[in-house]
């Protein structure tokens, strides 16, 4: 009984060898991921500043981050915005709100141009999100005064009386942290952030007195307004 | 009759306790937080009860503690009496059940703090993850040496998915999870962008497709036809399941991002095997539900049996929802809406939640050498999770593809029809429904725990006379 084979050779082999069906299991389990992620890290076509080299800031040697403009194209978050960027990753706000516009009409009416990959290049993690309990945020930069994002992140139903967001009143209150920027800064150009050094050794200067709220609205500020994006134009297929 | 235990079951029984005892606390919070979304002042102002900052923990806390309790301990359980041997090494798999509740207090205490990585499903900052890739690699090779240990010729199928799993998860949570430290619970993830994308999202759909469907898909394998007390329905039906489900699972995470900027290829190759695995997901549905062919009656007497067939009921229902929503067309309009939410939860209500309980309750009166405490009750819990489960999905289908359609809407001058404002106040009488079906689910993990609690007290008070010893 125990010598029958009820499925194919190979199927009893591995039903029979704990160790070859372990290999096995490992090298079909693998397929997939290879095939969809590795591409990725090589084809030209995944990142459209490739063939469109103008959507990133051309910094010139010396200059400071403080020398971009909005639209002068995609660059490496301030010290500022990167700290209010933690602030946005440790509130969670990443669950509510999606920062990836879809090429439809409606998503260009509501909130702007498509989303380009290249425009998250310095985003580690990325924050595209998966839900839109709230608006969209990828190109929210501008879209309103610092005044009304202050208001709207106390008391977001005084501004927006639909709105089930939570109060944040408490960004106000906090300072932002000066004594890890400097490490945050070193670890993003550790992985691939071009930083400068005298970007990091401007970072304390830059946020010293600053409040997590000024933090949080220099980043939501910035969000989509780095590359200047022509409607004529075609980034991607 | 023997005075020592034949098996190792110490460690199940306290991963089994464990595992009830965090679906209450699970899907506590997961109520809490619905039921912000429907009245917001329940957030209190107070920043460690914020949706933002306890969503990670609701999630973590049924898809690892609850859910990972339940592997741990069905897969221990089985193992040992499809081989017919101890395990391995009952020393690791202690090391195993203190190690992992270790990580769940971890994770109960960082959460709310806001120490996280900022991945979904992937939080928890990487002295924790170093921590649980520790943990999930003793358990793999305990149970794998188990396997190598066995008395059996063959290894049993339910065995086959549970390895798939680990063996997945294992690849899945070190690379996704690989991140550059910059304090002792802050890091930022080493990928970017669109590859970090591709990455987290092959990690989030196989954690649902490994951890939450082939793990439990062990689960159902060994369960089923142990409860109905009858053969699998068909062996070959159980090959072709588990080979198809282990090469075509992985591509899937790619739909999660079509119409984004990820290239075509990648969401388009995720969309055209998400349609097909349809087949060998209704295979492994149906391979379960007609194992009970010619024996439909039991379905009457035997509330235990009657989760194991529903979850395969829900199983079948979700794994059809999903390859439909990964159809472009249908995912550009309920991709970001509260339809994806609703999908999920009918797979983890319905099919993970479902075919847990059925399986604990399996273990529990065979583990203390009893009856369960109240067959009635147990009746009740099916009923209050099926009830909340539809009443959950039912809300957030209608307010899900209301969403999508309003946020598209145009009207007769070519302008957009609604703000985004009112579409959020167009959600509030669904969130509460939703919170209600929630509500009603977590009362059917009280009534469990009650039930295995008063089953535990029975078996040590007042040990039926066939009763063998507990332990030694």
């Amino acid at each position: 009984m125990a010598d029958k084979i009820y499925s194919t050779k190979l199927q009893d082999t591995l039903e029979r060898n704990i160790w070859a069906f372990l290999l096995m299991s490992a090298f079909v389990l693998s397929i997939g991921g290879i095939v969809e992620i590795v591409p990725l890290f090589y084809l030209d076509d995944t990142m459209e500043h490739n063939k469109r080299p103008e959507i990133v800031w051309d910094r010139k040697e010396g200059q400071s981050l403080a020398d971009w403009k909005p639209g002068d194209g995609i660059r490496p978050y301030t010290p500022l915005e990167l700290a209010g960027r933690d602030v946005y990753i440790r509130e969670g706000c990443y669950l509510c709100h999606s920062q990836m516009i879809r090429p439809f009409r409606d998503e260009k009416e509501r909130y702007g141009h498509y989303s380009l990959a290249s425009e998250s290049m310095y985003d580690h993690p990325f924050q595209w999100g998966s839900k839109r309990t709230g608006p969209d945020l990828a190109r929210v930069g501008g879209k309103y005064s610092d005044e009304w994002h202050v208001r709207h992140l106390i008391a977001p139903r005084s501004v927006v009386p639909e709105s089930v967001m939570p109060n944040y009143p408490w960004l106000a209150e906090n300072l932002v942290d000066d004594s890890t920027i400097v490490a945050n800064m070193e670890g993003m150009r550790a992985i691939g952030v071009p930083y400068t050094d005298a970007d990091i050794a401007g970072a304390v200067e830059a946020v010293k007195g600053k409040t997590e709220m000024d933090a949080m609205v220099a980043y939501l500020q910035v969000l989509g307004t780095m590359a200047k994006l022509d409607y004529g134009v075609t980034y991607r297929e | 009759m023997e005075t020592t235990e034949k098996y190792h079951f110490d460690v199940v029984r306290w991963f089994t306790v464990a595992a009830v005892i965090y679906l209450v606390v699970g899907t506590l919070v997961g109520v809490y937080i619905a039921s912000e979304l429907a009245w917001p002042v329940l957030n209190f102002d107070n920043p460690y009860l914020t949706f933002g900052r306890l969503r990670p923990l609701h999630t973590n806390a049924v898809i690892f503690a609850f859910g990972g309790c339940v592997l741990m301990a069905t897969a221990f359980y089985s193992v040992q009496r499809t081989c017919g041997v101890k395990l391995w090494s009952n020393g690791l798999a202690w090391f195993t059940f203190w190690g992992w509740n270790l990580i769940i207090v971890a994770a109960v205490i960082t959460l709310p703090l806001g120490l996280t990585q900022g991945k979904e499903y992937a939080e928890l900052e990487w002295p924790i993850d170093v921590a649980i890739a520790v943990v999930w690699v003793a358990f793999t090779i305990n149970f794998v040496m188990t396997i190598a240990n066995r008395k059996s010729s063959h290894i049993y199928v339910s065995n086959w998915f549970f390895i798939g799993m680990m063996i997945m998860i294992t690849y899945l949570h070190v690379v996704n999870s690989l991140a550059i430290p910059v304090g002792l619970f802050k890091s930022y993830s080493i990928f970017s962008g669109v590859q970090d994308a591709m990455i987290q999202w092959w990690w989030g759909h196989n954690a649902v497709g490994f951890y939450l469907t082939a793990g439990f898909l062990g689960i159902m394998y060994y369960f089923v036809p142990k409860q109905a007390n009858r053969p699998m329905f068909s062996y070959r039906l159980s090959v072709v399941h588990f080979w198809a489900l282990t090469f075509g699972y992985v591509w899937l995470g790619a739909h999660h991002l079509q119409y984004t900027a990820l290239p075509d290829w990648t969401g388009s190759l995720g969309a055209a095997i998400s349609l097909a695995m349809i087949i060998p997901s209704w295979g492994g549905a149906i391979n379960g539900m007609m194992t009970l062919s010619g024996a439909w009656d039991k379905l009457r007497t035997d509330y235990v049996l009657r989760f194991l067939i529903a979850s395969l009921a829900f199983y079948a229902m979700s794994t059809f929802e999903g390859p439909v929503m990964s159809i472009k067309t249908v995912n550009a309009l309920s991709h970001y809406t509260d339809w994806t939410v609703g999908h999920v939860h009918s797979g983890a209500l319905g099919w993970v939640g479902m075919v847990a309980a059925g399986a604990l309750y399996h273990m529990v009166g065979r583990l203390w050498n009893t009856e369960i405490y109240s067959a009635k009750l147990v009746n009740a819990h099916f009923w209050l999770a099926t009830v909340g489960t539809v009443i959950y999905i039912v809300a957030l289908w209608i307010s899900g593809i209301m969403q999508g359609l309003m946020w598209r809407d145009y009207d007769a001058f070519g302008t957009l029809t609604y703000t985004f404002a009112e579409s959020v106040a167009a959600m509030h009488p669904y969130y509460a429904m939703r919170a209600i079906g929630g509500f009603l689910y977590m009362l059917g993990g009280v009534v469990m725990l009650y039930n295995v609690v008063m089953t535990i007290r029975q078996a040590s008070t007042n040990p039926s006379a066939s009763a063998e010893p507990a332990r030694a």
